[in-house]
Parts: C-alpha cells; sequence; structure tokens
C-alpha cells in the first residue's frame, strides 16, 4: 500500500487545471476573506458564494461530489460551535430544563451557528478545488514567488518529497507491530503504558532514521553543487487568459459583499 | 479532526476556516509571522547549510509519527502532536518552523485546517506548543542537573504541556471569534487535550529513551547550552500569559472588536444566557470570572510546582550516589 | 595534456582526451593524465573503526572500473572521496586538481556521484527541479539550464518526464532519474554506488545498456557480478580497506580462489 494515493491532486483537462498557481491561490484566499467579511445572517450573499464556488468546482470537473464530500470533512469541527446556539444573547426560541438548569436556544444563535458552518463549508470547497487542480510543486512555487520565505517554501517541498517515502517506513514498522500482535484468548494485551512505550520507541527509530536520510540528502546536495542558497528558476510571466478569469471572479466577490452590506 | 485516510489529525486542534473571526485570523497571522520570523533568523545561525533538508525530513518524520498510533481503550486511540519532541531533539527554532511547515502542509495538501486561519494553527501549534514544551523541558532538565531522569521526567511534563496550552490557545481564539462559548470551549478543549496530552508525553518518552540509548549525543543533557532556567521562564511566562487570556476572553463572546471598547468586565447583559451553562468554575469562588482566572493561575503553577518538588525530592534521593552514566 | 593546466568546461575536455588516442604519431606522445589519481589513501570512521588503508588507484579518461568487495570492504567509503564529501590522508587527484578547498566546486561540476538509494539523489518535488539543481548551482543561464535538463532526460530514456513527481516513479526510473540528475552537470567521471540494486531483469538490462552508452570514465562499486562482466573492463577488489587485486574483468572473475577468499562468490 503506497501512501501517494493520498496526494490530493487529480489531473484533468479542465479550465481551472490550466489556470495560473498564483492565480487560483490569490483568488482562493480572496474567497476565503469574502466569506469570512460576509455578515451573519445575509442569506442572499451565502447563496451567491455558493453560487461561485460551485461554478467553480464544475469548471474543474473534479466531480461536484467529490468537491462536496471533500469539503464536509471539516464539519465535525462544528460541534465546538454548536452551543454558540444558546449562548449568542437574544430572544429565546425555546427553553428547556435540562438537569435543573434552564437552556434557552436563541434565534441569534442559530443564525451565528448556521453562518459558522456554512462559511466553514464554502471556503473548505475552494481549498478542495485549489488542491484538487494545482500539483503540489506548482502551488509552492506560486507562493515563492508571491514572496514567502524562500527558506519555508522549500522546507516544504523536502516535506512533500519525503513525507510519502517516511510515510510508508513508518507503515512497515506498524505492520511489523502488527505482525507480531498476536492474542490468544483471555490474554490481554500489554498495559497502555508497555503499548506506548513501543509506539515511542518506533518513533525514536523513525526519527533516527530520518536524521541518517537528511544527512545523506545533505550529500547529494552538496555534491551537485549545493551553497546553502536556496535558488530557483524564474516563473514564466502570466498569461493574459489567467487574469482575464481572474477578473469576473474579483468582481463577483466584491459585488456579493456590496450586496451583503446593503441589505442587513 | 478530518479523517484524510490515514493521516488523521493527531487531535481536534486544526481549526478549518469560517470559524476564526477575521480581526481573529489576522491577529493571529502576525503574532505566528513573528514567531517565525524569529525562528528563520535564529535556525540559520545554529544549522547553517543543513538547516533546509533537516527541517525538511524532519517535518516529513512528524508527519509520519502522527500515523503511529495506539490503542488506548476499544475505538480511540492516542496520537503524536510532535512540538514537544522537535524541540528537544533539534531545538526550539528548527522546532518551530518543522512544526509550522508541517501545519502549512496539512493545511494545503489535507484541508486538514484552513487557509485564512493557518496564522492560528501555526501559532498554536508551531509557536505555542513548541516553546512551551522547549521551555519545560529546559526548566526541568535544570531542575535536574544533569541527571537522567531529568530527560525523560522532562520530556513528558514538556510535551504534555505543549498539548495542553495549545488547545488553551485554540480555545481562547474560539472564544474571541464568538464560535463559542468559554464556559464550554476551554473545559472542552482543554479537558480533552489534558488526557491527550498524556498520550503525546508517553510517546515523547518512548522516543526520546530510544535515542537515548541509540545516539547519545544527541539527547545528552551537557549539550544543552545554558541558559535553562530562561527557557523555564519564557516557557512559563507563556503558558500564564495563554491561560490568563482565557477569562479575558470569556467575558467578550461578542469578539475580539469589543475588547476595547468594553474592558471592564461586565457581567449584567451576558447573565441570562450564560446561567443556564455549568460555569467554569472553581469551587468556593463565586465570582465566575476570578474563578477562571484562579483556575488557570492555579492549574499552571500546579505543574510548574509539581515538576520543582519532584526534582528536590530526586535530588535529597541521590545525593551522594554516583550518577548513572 | 598538461596535468597541471586549468581543468577545462569537462565536456571539452574529454572530448579532448579521445583526441589524444586519435592525434598522428608524433615523436613523442605524451600519455593522458589520468583523471582519478589516489595514492595511499586511509580514512577511520569518526568512531575510529579504519574504512580505508592505503589504497592506491588510478582511472584514466574514458576507462570504466568496477570496484568489488564484501560489504564493509570500504567501496561506497571510497567513492566519497571523489568529490570530498569525504576526507582522508593521503592524495586525491581529480582532473589534475587536488580534492580540496577551493577546488571542490569545480571537482564537484565533474565527478557525478550517484547514491545507492535514489530517493536521497531525487530530493526536489519534480523530476525537472532535481534534474536541473547541479546546473543552477553552476551559475549557468536559465536557457542553458533548460537545453540540459531536456539533455539529460533524453540520454537515460525519460523524455516527457519533467513534470513527473519524483517519488511516483518506479524504482528503475527513479535509477534513471538520479542518473540524468548528474549528467546535466555534463560530469566528466561518474561515480555509482550499487547501481544495479533492488531491480528486476529486465530493468537492469535497460540499466546496462545505458551504461555501456555513456561515454563518461566511471567507477562503480558493485557486488552485481554480471554488470561488472557486462560494462566494466577493469575491476578493483577491495577488502577490509585495501586494494587486493586490479586488473581486467575477466582475469579476476575467472579466478575462484581470489572470488571466495573475498565474498564475491
Amino acid at each position: 500500500m503506497h501512501i501517494s494515493s493520498l496526494d490530493a491532486y487529480r489531473p484533468r483537462a479542465s479550465l481551472i487545471h490550466g489556470l495560473d498557481a498564483r492565480v487560483k491561490l490569490v483568488l482562493a484566499v480572496l474567497f476565503i476573506v469574502a466569506t469570512a467579511l460576509t455578515p451573519e445572517g445575509a442569506w442572499p450573499a451565502y447563496v451567491l458564494l455558493a453560487a461561485l464556488a460551485l461554478g467553480v468546482a464544475v469548471a474543474s470537473q473534479l466531480g461536484v461530489g467529490f468537491v462536496y464530500r471533500r469539503s464536509a470533512l471539516a464539519l465535525p469541527f462544528a460541534l465546538a460551535a454548536v452551543t454558540v446556539v444558546f449562548s449568542t444573547p437574544g430572544r429565546p426560541l425555546l427553553s428547556t430544563q435540562v438537569l435543573g438548569m434552564k437552556l434557552a436556544l436563541t434565534g441569534a444563535g442559530l443564525v451565528r451557528f448556521a453562518s459558522i458552518v456554512l462559511k466553514s463549508w464554502l471556503s473548505m470547497q475552494v481549498a478542495v478545488v485549489l488542491t484538487g487542480s494545482t500539483p503540489f510543486p506548482a502551488l509552492l512555487q506560486a507562493m515563492r514567488s508571491l514572496h514567502l520565505p524562500k527558506i519555508l517554501v522549500a522546507v516544504a517541498g523536502f516535506t512533500y518529497r519525503y513525507l510519502f517515502v517516511i510515510g510508508d517506513e513508518a507503515l512497515r514498522l506498524m505492520r511489523a507491530r502488527a505482525a507480531r500482535s498476536g492474542a490468544s484468548e483471555g490474554r490481554r494485551g500489554g498495559s497502555i503504558f508497555w503499548r506506548a512505550r513501543v509506539t515511542g520507541n518506533m518513533a525514536g527509530s523513525l526519527f533516527l532514521r530520518s536524521l541518517e536520510r537528511s544527512e545523506r540528502i545533505y550529500d547529494a546536495m552538496v555534491a551537485r553543487g549545493y551553497d546553502g542558497e536556496v535558488r530557483s528558476l524564474r516563473l514564466p510571466a502570466l498569461h493574459p487568459r489567467d487574469l482575464l478569469v481572474a477578473c469576473p471572479f474579483v468582481l463577483a466577490l466584491a459585488a456579493i459583499q456590496l450586496l451583503a452590506r446593503i441589505r442587513w | 479532526m478530518l479523517a484524510s485516510g490515514i493521516l488523521t489529525s493527531p487531535a481536534p486542534m486544526h481549526i478549518p476556516d469560517g470559524f476564526l473571526s477575521l480581526a481573529v485570523s489576522l491577529l493571529c497571522w502576525v503574532l505566528a509571522a513573528m514567531g517565525v520570523g524569529l525562528a528563520l533568523w535564529r535556525s540559520g545561525k545554529a544549522l547553517g547549510e543543513r538547516q533546509v533538508p533537516l527541517m525538511g525530513v524532519l517535518a516529513a518524520f512528524i508527519f509520519a509519527a502522527q500515523m503511529l498510533n495506539f490503542t488506548v481503550a476499544g475505538g480511540t486511540s492516542g496520537h503524536l502532536l510532535g512540538g514537544a519532541l522537535a524541540a528537544i531533539l533539534v531545538g526550539p527554532w528548527a522546532g518551530i518552523l518543522t512544526v509550522t511547515t508541517v501545519v502549512a502542509i496539512q493545511a494545503l495538501l489535507f484541508q486538514d485546517g484552513g487557509l485564512l486561519v493557518m496564522g492560528a494553527n501555526i501559532l498554536n501549534m508551531g509557536v505555542i506548543a513548541t516553546l512551551v514544551g522547549y521551555g519545560v523541558y529546559r526548566g526541568v532538565m535544570a531542575l535536574a542537573r544533569g541527571q537522567r531522569w531529568g530527560m525523560f521526567a522532562g520530556g513528558f511534563v514538556a510535551a504534555w504541556a505543549s498539548v495542553v496550552m495549545a488547545s488553551v490557545a485554540t480555545a481562547v481564539q474560539l472564544i474571541f471569534s464568538g464560535t463559542s462559548p468559554a464556559a464550554v470551549a476551554l473545559p472542552a478543549m482543554a479537558g480533552v487535550h489534558v488526557l491527550i496530552g498524556i498520550g503525546e508525553g508517553l510517546i515523547t518518552v518512548g522516543a526520546l529513551a530510544f535515542v537515548a540509548v541509540v545516539r547519545r549525543d544527541l539527547v545528552e543533557p551537557a549539550r544543552a547550552p545554558a541558559g535553562g532556567w530562561r527557557w523555564a521562564a519564557v516557557g512559563l511566562v507563556l503558558a500564564l500569559a495563554v491561560s490568563l487570556l482565557a477569562p479575558l476572553a470569556s467575558t467578550h463572546p461578542d469578539g475580539l472588536e469589543r475588547v476595547a471598547e468594553d474592558l471592564g468586565f461586565s457581567g449584567a447583559a451576558q447573565d441570562a444566557p450564560y446561567q443556564a451553562i455549568p460555569d467554569y468554575v472553581f469551587p468556593g469562588i463565586s465570582n465566575q470570572v476570578l474563578a477562571t482566572i484562579v483556575a488557570g493561575l492555579v492549574g499552571t503553577l500546579l505543574v510548574a510546582g509539581i515538576a520543582f518538588a519532584v526534582a528536590r525530592l530526586r535530588r535529597r534521593a541521590v545525593q551522594g550516589s554516583v550518577i548513572s552514566d | 595534456m598538461d596535468s597541471s593546466s586549468e581543468p577545462l568546461a569537462s565536456g571539452s575536455l574529454i572530448r579532448q582526451s579521445y583526441r589524444c588516442t586519435q592525434r598522428p604519431n608524433h615523436v613523442f606522445s605524451p600519455p593522458p593524465a589520468p583523471c582519478i589519481e589516489i595514492h595511499n589513501l586511509s580514512y577511520a570512521y569518526p568512531d575510529g573503526r579504519p574504512a580505508l588503508r592505503g589504497v592506491s588507484l588510478n582511472v584514466q579518461p574514458g576507462d570504466k572500473v568496477a570496484l568489488v568487495g564484501p560489504n564493509g570492504a570500504g567501496k561506497s567509503t571510497l567513492l566519497l572521496h571523489l568529490n570530498g564529501i569525504l576526507r582522508g590522508q593521503g592524495t586525491v587527484r581529480v582532473m589534475g586538481q587536488e580534492v580540496a578547498e577551493p577546488y571542490l566546486s569545480r571537482i564537484r561540476a565533474q565527478v557525478g556521484l550517484i547514491f545507492q538509494d535514489p530517493d536521497d539523489q531525487l530530493f526536489s518535488p519534480t523530476v525537472f527541479e532535481d534534474v536541473a539543481f547541479g546546473p543552477l548551482y553552476a551559475g549557468l543561464a536559465e536557457d542553458e539550464i533548460q537545453r540540459r535538463v531536456a539533455w539529460a532526460l533524453d540520454q537515460v530514456g525519460l523524455e516527457g518526464y519533467a513534470e513527473r513527481i519524483s517519488h511516483h516513479l518506479s524504482l528503475g526510473e527513479k535509477k534513471r532519474a538520479s542518473i540524468a540528475s548528474v549528467l546535466s552537470m555534463q560530469p566528466a567521471i561518474l561515480a555509482l554506488d550499487e547501481p544495479t540494486a533492488g531491480l528486476d531483469p529486465r530493468t537492469c538490462r535497460r540499466l546496462v545498456r545505458l551504461l555501456q552508452e555513456l561515454p563518461q570514465a566511471m567507477v562503480a562499486a558493485t557486488h552485481d557480478l554480471r554488470l561488472v562482466a557486462q560494462v566494466f573492463p577493469r575491476t578493483v577488489v577491495l577488502d577490509e580497506g585495501r586494494v587486493v587485486a586490479d586488473g581486467p574483468t575477466a582475469d579476476l572473475l575467472a579466478d575462484e580462489r581470489l572470488m571466495e577468499a573475498h565474498g564475491l562468490k
């Protein structure tokens, strides 16, 4: 089993796939910022944002179901927000007595909760399309050209390259442990402390192997002339077509923000 | 809390987009940038040419190590967050950069954590967890004065404290954004992570023990330069600062924007909904705000105090005997 | 050829050495200078264990030499001395230059070291970035870098692989990509560490054909005696850090006692 199946990128010949990674990254962040700025309860704005996100998902040919499902994965975190329906001050819609405590569900609370969930889901959709339509190395180059610190981007490149290699090693360690973890009738496995220690030992072993690998990698870099400076080739200039697609998107976001403020 | 195949997030701490207000997100970006910028500067001086491959592979290791799990009870399992371990093994600055990279890649590749709120995630897991963990570790090591148990006790408490503090910081951000009321967010996050932190501590100690046997030179107490007490102070101050933000946040559920306006602790307007929910109260103290402050302070001081007391006891016990190899 | 002269761009140096053998007869035809001269090289690991004991070895331009010996004989360690990653006692000269500062960066452009595990060698996210790494750090112009990458990938049979993600490649493809990552620097010498380790027979054959075709001088540490027989006319046997035999491959491989005494058969 190879972990590379977890790479988010799915190659397609779509409009979105063909866009420059820099443009996609900026547009995605703008969308998320716009969503964050949208006031609670501005339902028309949310509907329009959802439509925009849906349009992008369709254009990417990744499959609307795929995008919706992957973006729903973060929603369990909504449990952290659910009590907001009780705690937001406002006119109580319904009250109950639970274990001697009075709980009041407010309209304002429901609106806030729904807004949070919507914002999260919509932001995730755009993030899923971004990573699904852009190979990670291209995203890294985009970040570098947007002047994020060179060293961090280089480190991220190495992390991406080696997380599958070391992940495979970790899987092998776990499989080896599983192969030695037979249980017989009526006998429980070792104590939790023992199990944690075994896991810790695996982590330690993995760490040392990784450290040694990093030293070999450094030797390989030095053998090809590495001198400590992070260097890279320049990216080609932006295609006018990318800007042609970007402009209406940005305008749509701005229009939605205006709409949200006027109504509310 | 994403289930992205095998690479499950180790703890419910990766905040997705939409759960933090824009103001909180931006403030966290600023703080995170400061921490990461400092780390970039300092780690460059310490590691030189090797820093890029070393930190890259280390970040990959943390990713992979997060996959190593062990069954706690039935279906649940314990995982490793790794901030404290990274700091102990390669120093605080490389540790910060490493965990920052992990958080960024988790968000970018697996949507584990949002893009706009990445600043907050980096601040919690990359900066706060790492610095608190390292501070606690150096503090315990200084207490132990070079004895072997210092590494294990220090590793355990450092890992535990790093996870708990990161979770408290997460809760504070949720509270300031109005996403979750303090009375729920704090106990929920901190409570869960007090337990998860134990798993983190155990795995960290296991890893350190292994490394100590195979590559003694990497964890030798003598290797740590002077300044252990200063680092301990850094870790403690950071933990206290984060804990003290909690009660401040609890009185301002409508967001960070309002803090500037009403710095007084007015409980009147928020009374009605709040009395419906069990309070995060310290037994015996009736004033809610005061109770929260006291609870946070006591918790932090308790951990520090225990470490100190254990150190004093052990020192008396081994006084006069030969220090083990 | 004057061994103390400045080493030219490595590609032209190869062409010069070939011209040597094709020159019309002079009264005095100086022998081509070795591209690798190792004299009495000794090296001990940080923990004190000796790895190499007084190794002496010369390699002429275009020579293909196999380094064989049991595990722990010091084969990989010897290779790491060729570009200065390890420094021991004794002399190592590459293209006439001593392997020491400040010549190291030039020497590293001329010695293409190919590591045993291609995952150590291919450290960039894409194949293109890996193959471009050497030329990029040599300070070449961008269009020259693009040309070299295309040429190197073509040489190893990986045309069209530029945008591929390194971890998606098969082991055979990775081995070829690591050779490409070194070829793009156009080195005079290739140093290979276990080139066929882990390959299935068909991929092995492809690699063998590739190694036969490349014109560079080659030194390869290997256990694979079939590879040795097919590609390397000269074999050096190392055991416990010492050179125990150095001669034509056919003769050495036929010497059963020698092979068994040093764990090769």
